[in-house]
């Protein structure tokens, strides 16, 4: 290993893969794990401990639904404690009274809630809960009553691409500082609806032509970040800021991987928190070190003036479709298969007409794997 | 920040303060002062701490420029664009916020500030 290894930064905390809600985009694996798998409260509270150790700033407790683990306001107090600033990424359905305040005053730093839809019925057909789009307007008042920042965010996908402009003006009306818009990613369950999902080309441009008027006229008033969909996508994102460069993840039994989707490189072993320190992970895994840097590259990343922008993009999705997690993401138009990637949007769009048959995210439920 | 949401606008007359929940704070492991926020960590250059630093809620705009020039030997009026405009960014992104005084609103921070003291 030449490269060289700097502290991570950011962490992402998979508590719990339980959830009231049943999205067909979520990025969770297909198989996921029961709650009698999750690491408890000890072993989270030694792994936050060696976090700040290590030089992690920001933990963003998420899931699932972390608000599902009774002992989240005892794991927020632990961040809280050593300076760690946290971010809540919550669906925001079924927060017990009191919960919200309590997680506030044991130093919790900013909520970030999710909306399926912008008007009640999308979120209730996305989510497969009814009643969920009260809940969650419920939930954004007490988190700003608490005194806690508020950012919203929109998964976009086919079924709610057109609620753009709605959802930006729910967010305003909600209090929100920030709001995301965020194209799905195809992993985990939004990979095996993936036809059921893609959008169209033309609401793209829309779309893209929304957010940017929106951004620009609400400078000041509200942050709109938009996260563009990597099928329609000339060059592909920096995933994680680069595999292993300065943040990663730990699955809900406390697995340590280097982003969300990793488990889907069958040909990668992912130490288990405890077994190994996580300093040791981070330094010596070699999970973390198979894609670290732009030593690992091929062309046409090798000697591509973009290696240190995008760091050759997302290693799930080159194994997802180039079947080879050391290829070039086919994002990239510089990749050999980008091609297919419009080609997979063309094929989405002749499913377009049957669409509604979403394979709802469950624990346990028999699925059979995306080509 | 719920009903009719405006942007607000650096004056003279603002009171920058760091939102409660923007941080600033002093990393060990890498020997360097982070602004945690939301999403975002940011990693000030001296200037910006300077600036950040007097971001307490109890000195005005032209109070930090005079306090600036005479830190860094410098003449207000080159200094005051740039102190605005940082400051319009950061309040912008919703690090700082931007109390006025209770007076009459003073024009927007110009070019033209020398005139205010």
């Amino acid at each position: 290993m030449t490269e060289t290894i700097l502290p991570p930064i950011a962490m992402l905390a998979e508590l719990t893969h339980r959830c009231p809600l049943q999205c067909a985009y979520c990025s969770n694996p297909v198989e996921l794990l029961k709650a009698n798998r999750e690491m408890g409260t000890q072993g989270w509270l030694a792994l936050f401990e060696e976090a700040a150790d290590l030089g992690v700033l920001q933990v963003h407790l998420s899931g699932g639904e972390p608000t599902l683990r009774s002992d989240l306001a005892e794991l927020i107090a632990c961040l809280a404690r050593r300076g760690v600033y946290t971010n809540l990424i919550t669906a925001g359905v079924g927060i017990a009274e009191g919960r919200i305040e309590a997680f506030a005053a044991a130093g919790l730093d900013h909520v970030q809630l999710s909306f399926q839809g912008a008007k009640p019925e999308t979120t209730e057909k996305i989510g497969n809960h009814r009643g969920a789009h009260e809940k969650k307007i419920e939930t954004a008042r007490r988190v700003r009553e608490a005194g806690l920042p508020l950012t919203i965010n929109a998964p976009i996908h086919r079924h709610n691409m057109h609620e753009v402009p709605d959802f930006i003006e729910m967010a305003l009306s909600l209090g929100a500082e920030r709001l995301e818009i965020a194209n799905v990613q195809y992993a985990g369950w939004a990979l095996l609806n993936r036809d059921a999902l893609m959008p169209d080309r033309e609401s793209v441009e829309r779309q893209v032509q929304i957010v940017e008027e929106a951004q620009e006229r609400l400078t000041g008033i509200m942050t709109i970040d938009f996260v563009a969909p990597d099928y329609f996508a000339l060059y592909p994102k920096p995933c994680m800021g680069g595999w292993a460069r300065d943040a990663f993840m730990v699955a809900p039994d406390g697995r340590v991987l280097p982003c969300h989707a990793a488990h889907t490189i069958k040909s990668l072993h992912f130490e288990q928190f405890g077994d190994w320190s996580l300093a040791d992970i981070w330094r010596d895994s070699p999970a973390f070190n198979a894609f670290r840097g732009t030593g690992w590259m091929a062309e046409p990343c090798r000697s591509c003036e973009r290696q240190e922008i995008d760091w050759g993009g997302c290693r799930c999705q080159a194994m997802a479709i180039a079947g080879d997690a050391a290829a070039t993401d086919p994002a990239c138009i510089k990749s050999p298969l980008h091609a297919r990637m419009g080609a997979l949007i063309e094929e989405a769009a002749k499913t377009a007409g049957s669409a509604d048959s979403f394979q709802y995210r469950r624990i346990g439920k028999v699925v059979e794997p995306a080509s | 920040m719920e009903g009719v949401r405006t942007r607000a606008i650096v004056s003279s007359r603002s009171r920058p303060k760091l939102r409660r929940h923007a941080r600033l704070q002093y990393d060990p492991v890498r020997d360097a002062w982070a602004l945690l926020s939301p999403e975002r960590i940011f990693w000030p250059n001296e200037v910006s701490l300077d600036i950040l630093r007097l971001c307490d809620g109890t000195h005005d705009v032209a109070e930090m420029i005079a306090t600036l020039a005479e830190e860094y030997g410098a003449d207000e009026a080159d200094i005051a664009d740039d102190v605005t405009a940082f400051l319009q960014e950061w309040s912008d992104r919703f690090l700082v916020t931007l109390e006025q005084v209770q007076e009459k609103d003073e024009a927007v921070l110009r070019p033209d500030l020398r005139g205010d003291q």
